[in-house]
């Protein structure tokens, strides 16, 4: 039989994951963790004491349970900690209720909102989570408490798969995007659809025309960031206004839609100035599970949850 | 809380607003509602509520637009169903029906 083409994956983006080398785990009283599989990558994050310990960043695969053990054994690589050590585990996410080491799930707009209030700080008020399936819009307050939400999962126009299929449509890796959008001279009209299939048929006819390959990143970037005003209008907007999932990392999107909006989105760093200094990674995937273990936190301090830790 | 279930799309905004601070959780709602997408229970969009909620069913939540459209919610002469239900004002609808009404009265 004929061997595959070996062919470039333009939309794989790499899995990370890490471990803190400031927490020693085996002296932290809770140590809970988040989950959250979502429809295009899954991450675990591990905390001690409602400190961030480790996690792990990886694809999500055909099935959900195998994701989240496969994103769990990530995180806890590079740590002697097991799974066996660990407190209490939320599953949050599109997957969350097959989270097969969860002992509860919450749903990932919660989660989202305590996240990106830890992450980015209590002065958070507008957080848009532009995930890989669907995109939505959260207003919290200071305590990172859902005020008001809107979702968006009609479909993945738009969204983080959306550029995944871009990228291997226009053969430029998906994390290149962002940059090489914002190289031009002039801003072309936006792609008329962010619906996958009719975006990718113009683009093919772009392509076609000879249109320069960084203008039609420039255009499909200005429609997915026209689409996600749209929702957030609706909403309102309020400073601090953090974006978390996949898409925050792309400054095409992310520019485009600041200026559409005329504010500025909260910088990428963390709230606690000691993880900037120490250098801690900031990854805006991370806010789901970030939120869920720390509400496992929150949930076995309070006594509504108890610890299922085995060894 | 506000709680918006449904979608935006091309055609509008189709939402079944809730406004859960006000909600008892009494379930009258639940009960008129004739397409049955009504359910109440413990609120998943914040764990540490005491008492229970009504929310749009999950899987109703990408159909309200058809699903509510017989009601012509908030538009017509009288208020939808669940809406007239309910004596704190809980429950709204966001304007893509309002489009509906005006079309089949032109």
């Amino acid at each position: 039989m004929a061997e595959a083409p070996k062919t470039q994956e333009f939309w794989r983006w790499p899995e990370t994951n890490w471990v803190n080398p400031d927490i020693d785990w085996k002296k932290g009283k809770l140590i809970t963790s988040g989950v959250d599989v979502g429809s295009v990558s899954t991450q675990a994050v591990i905390m001690v004491d409602a400190e961030f310990y480790a996690f792990g960043n990886t694809r999500t695969g055909s099935d959900s349970p195998n994701s989240a053990i496969k994103g769990m054994d990530y995180a806890l690589e590079k740590s002697d900690l097991k799974l066996e050590n660990i407190d209490y585990c939320i599953g949050t996410g599109y997957g969350r209720v097959n989270v097969p080491m969860a002992q509860q799930s919450i749903t990932e707009i919660s989660c989202h909102a305590r996240g990106a209030n830890y992450m980015y700080g209590p002065e958070v008020r507008t957080v848009m989570d532009m995930g890989g399936q669907d995109c939505k819009a959260i207003n919290i307050d200071d305590r990172g408490k859902v005020l008001n939400f809107m979702m968006n999962d009609k479909c993945a126009a738009g969204t983080g798969r959306g550029m995944e299929v871009f990228a291997d449509l226009i053969h430029v890796p998906v994390w290149e995007i962002g940059p090489r959008s914002l190289q031009v001279p002039k801003e072309p009209p936006m792609i008329s659809s962010t619906c996958v299939v009719f975006a990718k048929s113009e683009v093919v006819g772009l392509l076609e025309q000879g249109v320069p390959e960084s203008e039609i990143m420039a255009a499909y970037c200005s429609a997915m960031a026209h689409r996600i005003m749209e929702l957030l209008n609706r909403l309102g907007v309020k400073e601090k206004f953090v974006i978390t999932g996949g898409i925050a990392k792309n400054e095409g999107v992310v520019k485009r839609l600041e200026k559409e909006l005329g504010i500025k989105t909260a910088e990428q760093i963390w709230y606690k100035k000691e993880y900037t200094d120490r250098g801690y990674p900031f990854d805006t995937q991370l806010a789901g599970a970030m939120g869920a273990a720390i509400f496992g936190n929150t949930l076995l301090k309070m006594g509504k949850a108890k610890s299922a830790r085995k060894a | 809380m506000i709680a918006n279930y449904g979608f935006q799309d091309g055609s509008g905004n189709w939402y079944v607003i809730f406004d859960t601070e006000k909600c008892n959780g009494c379930g009258k709602c639940v009960e008129v509602c004739p397409e049955k997408i009504l359910a109440v229970g413990p609120d998943e969009f914040d764990i540490f509520r005491e008492g229970p909620v009504a929310f749009v069913k999950h899987d109703e939540r990408k159909k309200v637009r058809y699903s509510c459209a017989p009601c012509k919610p908030g538009f017509g002469e009288k208020p939808a169903p669940c809406a007239g239900a309910c004596e704190f004002n809980v429950i709204a609808h966001s304007d893509g029906w309002m489009a509906c009404f005006k079309d089949s009265h032109q």
